[in-house]
């Protein structure tokens, strides 16, 4: 068994099923903050997904797409937070 | 060998990320949902990019894929801070089971405006 077969096999599909059930929470959320949370969740699952197919397909230049999503979901939960503090003084 | 060490190192990490979500899923609070979202999946993205760090022969790879991680194990927390701190204070219900919250008090003291040393000295602890 090859490590591409093993990573198509077992690892992407352990990944999907981590999406899905962060994507349930996603729409169940009761609170605002709760899919703020769940949205972190997903873009760092994203840098995971990233990550892994580029050692599957042997492509470095992926890791730069991979460092761009987190730099984007530090921002977005600084920001999320942010508003939602202002939104909570007014 | 190097594919085993490989393999072992990507299925602990994608197992963290996979306990991460059931953690976001199961969790009754908001709170306890931040705490085990936050810490397993900054761990399983840290041992994935470790196994793209090992893989890639070149230099220029393994400073990025080890920048990212040090970029993630910076941020994380700064933002899950950020982010329980605007629900704490816009008034997400906590779990029943939660009894500590040292934040009340302070807040109490605040809206007070004479700190009494009477609370301080003997913090109620109500199970």
């Amino acid at each position: 068994m090859t490590l591409n077969l093993y990573f198509d096999y077992v690892i992407f599909p352990i990944l999907t099923v981590t999406v899905i059930l962060v994507f349930i929470r996603l729409f169940k959320g009761p609170e605002l903050v709760d899919r703020v949370v769940a949205l972190d969740l997903l873009i760092t699952i994203g840098i995971a997904l990233i990550t892994v197919y580029s050692i599957r397909s042997a492509e470095a230049i992926f890791l730069d797409v991979a460092m761009i999503f987190a730099l984007i979901a530090f921002l977005g939960t600084i920001a999320f937070s942010f508003y939602l503090d202002k939104q909570e003084k007014k | 060998m190097t594919s085993i060490l490989i393999a072992i190192v990507s299925t602990i990490g994608s197992l963290a990320i996979l306990f991460a979500s059931i953690g976001i899923l199961r969790m009754p609070d908001f709170y306890l949902r931040l705490s085990v979202t936050v810490k397993a999946s900054t761990l399983g993205v840290g041992l994935l990019l470790a196994c793209a760090a090992y893989v890639f022969p070149d230099a220029s790879v393994t400073t990025k894929a080890l920048s990212i991680v040090f970029f993630l194990i910076l941020t994380t927390p700064v933002a899950a801070h950020m982010i329980g701190r605007t629900a704490y204070h816009t008034g997400v219900a906590k779990w029943k089971g939660t009894f500590i919250d040292e934040l009340d008090d302070l807040s109490d003291k605040k809206e007070d405006g004479s700190p009494d040393n009477q609370d301080h000295a003997a913090p109620n602890r109500e199970i």
